[in-house]
This record gives structure tokens, sequence and C-alpha cells, in this order.
């Protein structure tokens, strides 16, 4: 990929392991003040219907971004702008920019499956493959081809200790992944994404099929990646956005409407859009 | 069960007596019933006629000799049963890459003109005749060769698979979710290989299923054989030489004027159905230690 301006460079082999415990206050070298993820005047459509009109958005290193809005108003499609998982559905279009870590996403030059490495995605139900536990972990690993049977069980003991479900799942990680429970095949899904050691976790509604404590489980770890990752999660539950967001994104049919701190959002919105539908007035 | 009160709404919807209901529930579970058993009736008709009329002439010898001369009591189908497996096998050999592979093609990537007459080929071919798929490997394969052999019985027998295992395979690999497909790519993995190690795996039960299926119904195939493998009465294992089979051998003892020739005739058909019994289930316990099963 030519277009690198910024440090970490595309990696076509695995990085070394990050230390286990001290936070990445921001990548050493890099600007502190370089977002992570740059939107600028994007576009975006299915077919002849624009799905996102004129997005302007930064996304900031090692925090937490929420996109929220009404069902429809784009949040989920400009995510998966993100790492380009629009491009499985035929008549996307889009025009403007997107750059993750100052690679233009969209750009011809830029090989997809080299940016999904670097930007992890979550869905918003839980799909472990029906593999076991470890292979669904190591799904990621494999395919950078590592084989070494130890490096393989190291890495996927921290990506599972990462999503805090290493405790749960020591001893049976041959059994099928099938077997977890839903908030447990979530986080297993988490591990997946971040055995692979991505710049950027997207989470597409990640606990909108999970109940109560299982959604807690998975809001208190995204506040604990972010000091590694960064996260921009899209949901239609504002206490959540609220509670784990550093900064809040609303859309609207397609509009990115306010963007700011989560703070701000939620108690001096600078727009009546925002207000009406934080209130509850629509939406 | 109480009594609706006169102003509730349910009153407002006529209610069936709660005997007629009943008799209704009744009458509609027996028709199920019925239903149901006259499903496992023929087989059961089958077996039980089979080992009535089989069962007597089975023995080991039927599994370990050939067989004897006109005349002569006594002797076994050994080769027609090796054949059988033979040939078979030749055919799964060259139909379940071919199909298998053009199933998931079809199911994965397959749009457009391409598609559509592989798509239809296949139905088409599910609908030819065995003994016009026969005929056609006698032109194709026997009368380039110069003679009759195991080689041709296996491709005809490979044709009558293919479309089996073209569509079912298809429609298995249709039925993994989406979501298994985003995941993988997700993950940095590029097409190829989201097909190869979690789509395929995943359908992996349904597609051994589709073999099974083709499998078993090809073992029993007679017409195809009649004119590329003829039949042999000698133990020939030789894929360039005649072959002898199961259905072949059925189908010649059982018009023979000979009453010892009827009887191993049935003994056959018994040992057919059995193997086919036997194969489905070994296919099955492979099939449960496959992933997605759990």
């Amino acid at each position: 990929m030519p277009t690198l301006e910024t440090p970490p460079p595309l990696r076509t082999e695995l990085p070394p392991p990050r230390a286990e415990v001290p936070p990445v206050p921001a990548e050493p070298g890099a600007a502190a003040a370089e977002p992570r993820i740059v939107v600028r005047d994007f576009d975006l459509w299915y077919g002849s219907q624009q799905a996102l009109k004129r997005i302007s958005l930064e996304v900031p290193s090692h925090s937490v971004t929420a996109i929220i809005g009404p069902s429809g108003c784009g949040k989920s499609t400009l995510l998966r702008a993100f790492n380009r998982m629009n491009d499985l559905i035929p008549g996307v279009r889009v025009r403007g920019e997107i750059r993750v870590s100052g690679v233009d996403v969209h750009a011809p030059s830029t090989d997809v499956v080299e940016l999904r490495r670097r930007v992890g995605m979550v869905f918003q139900r839980p799909n472990p493959f029906p593999k076991s536990i470890f292979d669904n972990v190591a799904f990621g690993l494999r395919l950078l081809g590592l084989r070494d049977r130890g490096e393989l069980e190291a890495r996927v003991e921290a990506s599972l200790r990462r999503s805090a479900l290493w405790e749960e799942v020591r001893d049976r990680l041959g059994s099928s992944a099938l077997q977890l429970s839903g908030g447990q095949q979530q986080r297993l899904c988490i591990a997946r994404a971040l055995a692979v050691e991505p710049e950027v976790l997207l989470m597409d509604e990640p606990a909108s099929a999970l109940d109560p404590t299982a959604t807690a489980r998975i809001e208190e770890l995204a506040l604990e990646l972010k000091s590694r990752y960064t996260i921009v999660v899209v949901t239609h539950n504002m206490q959540q956005a609220a509670r784990i967001s550093d900064r809040t994104a609303f859309m609207l049919v397609g509009e990115l409407v306010e963007t700011d701190e989560t703070r701000r959002i939620f108690t001096r919105p600078r727009q009546k859009l925002t207000e009406d539908y934080i209130t509850g007035r629509f939406g | 069960m109480s009594r609706p009160r006169p102003d509730s709404p349910a009153r407002l919807v006529p209610r069936p007596p709660a005997l007629r209901r009943r008799l209704w529930n009744a009458a509609a579970q027996v028709a199920c019933w019925l239903a149901g058993a006259s499903v496992v009736l023929p087989l059961a008709l089958i077996v039980w006629h089979l080992l009535a009329k089989g069962l007597p002439s089975l023995s080991w010898a039927f599994f370990v000799r050939l067989p004897k001369p006109v005349g002569e009591p006594g002797g076994g189908m050994a080769n027609a049963i090796a054949g059988t497996l033979v040939l078979t096998g030749l055919g799964a050999l060259l139909a379940v890459p071919v199909g298998v592979g053009a199933g998931v093609w079809l199911a994965e990537y397959g749009r457009g003109r391409l598609a559509a007459l592989v798509r239809y080929t296949a139905d088409v071919l599910a609908g030819v005749p065995s003994i016009v798929v026969g005929v056609a490997a006698y032109g194709l394969v026997v009368v380039p060769m110069g003679r009759f052999s195991a080689l041709a019985g296996g491709v005809a027998l490979a044709v009558l698979m293919l479309p089996t295992i073209v569509r079912a395979t298809e429609e298995v690999v249709r039925l993994v979710p989406h979501s298994y497909r985003e995941a993988a790519l997700a993950l940095g993995a590029p097409r190829w290989r989201a097909v190869q190690q979690v789509i395929v795996p995943s359908a992996s039960a349904g597609i051994v299923t589709a073999i099974l299926l083709a499998l078993a119904r090809a073992a029993g195939e007679t017409a195809p054989l009649l004119f590329t493998a003829l039949g042999n009465r000698f133990w020939s294992l030789s894929l360039d030489q005649p072959i002898a089979s199961l259905p072949v051998f059925i189908y010649d003892y059982a018009r023979a004027p000979y009453e010892d020739w009827n009887r191993q005739a049935w003994t056959g058909a018994l040992v057919l159905l059995l193997l086919v019994a036997l194969l489905s289930a070994l296919l099955r316990l492979a099939v449960r230690r496959l992933p997605g099963r759990s």
C-alpha cells in the first residue's frame, strides 16, 4: 500500500505481541493529536439510494466513539465503510475519503484483506465459527500464516484474557464455541478480532442480542480495551453510548448531525435535533 | 375452562363445542400417524421380503466364493460385491470433486449466465433416465476403448451421481449463515480462504449427506451398467476389464430358469441393501465428527 504517511507500517507479518499490562497512551512517535480515523465528505449509495451524505468525522486514537441514531440512519453503513464490509453488497458506490491510520480505505491500491486485519469488527449477533474455542481465536492468526503451536497458544490466551473470557474457557479450549452462552460467544468474537492485533475495533451494536449482565460485561470490556485500541461502537442504546464512549456522533437519515464529547452531547447538544433525539422526542 | 362473560369480546368469536374440537384433534393425530407409518411401511415390507427369501441362502461362502457354473449348486458373489464397491467408488471418485466443487461455486460465486447454464444442465441431467446415461457411456467410453470395462461403468455412475451432488451441495452451502462469511472476511480472510476454511466446513455435514444420497442411488443402478461394466463371472478388479456388480448379478440371476440362481438373486438383493445401509451408517457416523454439529 503506497499511501502511507503516518507511522504504523502496514503489516504483512505479525507484530510482536504487545506488553500485557501497561496501556499505550498513544503510538510512540506519532503525533498524539493525529486522529486514527478521518472521514471527509463521504457519500455512499445503495444503487440509486443515498445512504450516507457528506459525512465528515474524526475518531481519535485510544478512545471509544459511539455512533447513535434511529434505525436506518446509516450508522451501521458508516461503520462498515471503515473496513469496507459494504463491498459485499452489490451496487454500493462511494465518494469522498476515509483514512484509517493515514491509509485511504477506498483507494484502488488499498489491499482490503490487509485493511480488515488492521480494522477488526464485532457484529450485532455473536457469530463464532462452528469450530472449537481455540480455533476461533486462532483463525486470524492462521490466516497470517502462524503455524507454531506454542506461539498460537500464547496469542490465543492473551486474546482471551483481554476479552475477559480466559478464566471461563481455559479448561475447554477444545470444545465447540457454539456451546458458550450468547455473552461468552460475543466476548469470544472480540477475542477473535483482537488476536490479529488490529488498531481499530468496530462494534456494530455488540450487545443488542445480549441480556443485561452480558451487556454490562461487554461495556466494561470496551472501556478496558480503549487503552490499547481505537474503538468505534454503533448503538441504538443511548444509555450505553453515555456509559462507555468518550465521543458521540449523532446521525439522522444519512447525515451526521452532530459530533462532540459524549458529556456535551448528552448535556448541552448544539443541535436541536440532537436534543430532541436524546430526550426521546423521536427515534 | 371459564365461560366467557356475556360482555367479553371472546363471545363474538363462535367456538366449536369442546367435544367436536377434541374429535378433530384425535382424527388429525391419527391421520398424521398413518401418514408417517406409511412412509416406513414400504421399506419394512421390502426388508421383510428380502429377509424371508434371501436369508436362507446367505452364508459366508456367498461373500467369499465366486459364482459356480450352471448346474453346480452353491458358489457366491464375492466378485459382484467387490465389483459394486469398485464401481461406486470409482463413480464417487469422479463425481465428488467435480460435484462438490461445482456446488460450492454455484452457491458462492455463481452468478450470471454460466451459473444459470450449470444449474439448468444439472437439473436436466438429473432427469435423464439412467439407461440413457448407460447408452451415452457406451458410445463415449466402451466404443473407443473397444471393450466393456469397469471404467465405463464408473463413468456412467459418476454422471448419475453428479447432479444430486451439485444441487444438494449448492443448497447446503447457501444455508451457511451469512454471518460466518462476514466474520471470516472481517478477520482479513480472502474470499477463497473464507470459503475453504469456514463455509465449506460448516456445510460439510450436509455435503456428506448429499454424497451419501448419490452413492446409495448409484450403488443400486442396473441399467447403466448393462452395457458399460457388462458383468463378469470371474474375479476381476481391473478397471479396463468387464466387472461384476450386484445389481447386474441380481438382474441375471432373477431371470434365469434355475431355482438355485433365483434364490441367490434374493440373497444378492439382501446383501446390496445391507451394503447401502452400512455405507450410510458409516457416513453418518463420520458426519457426527465434523464441525457444525454441536
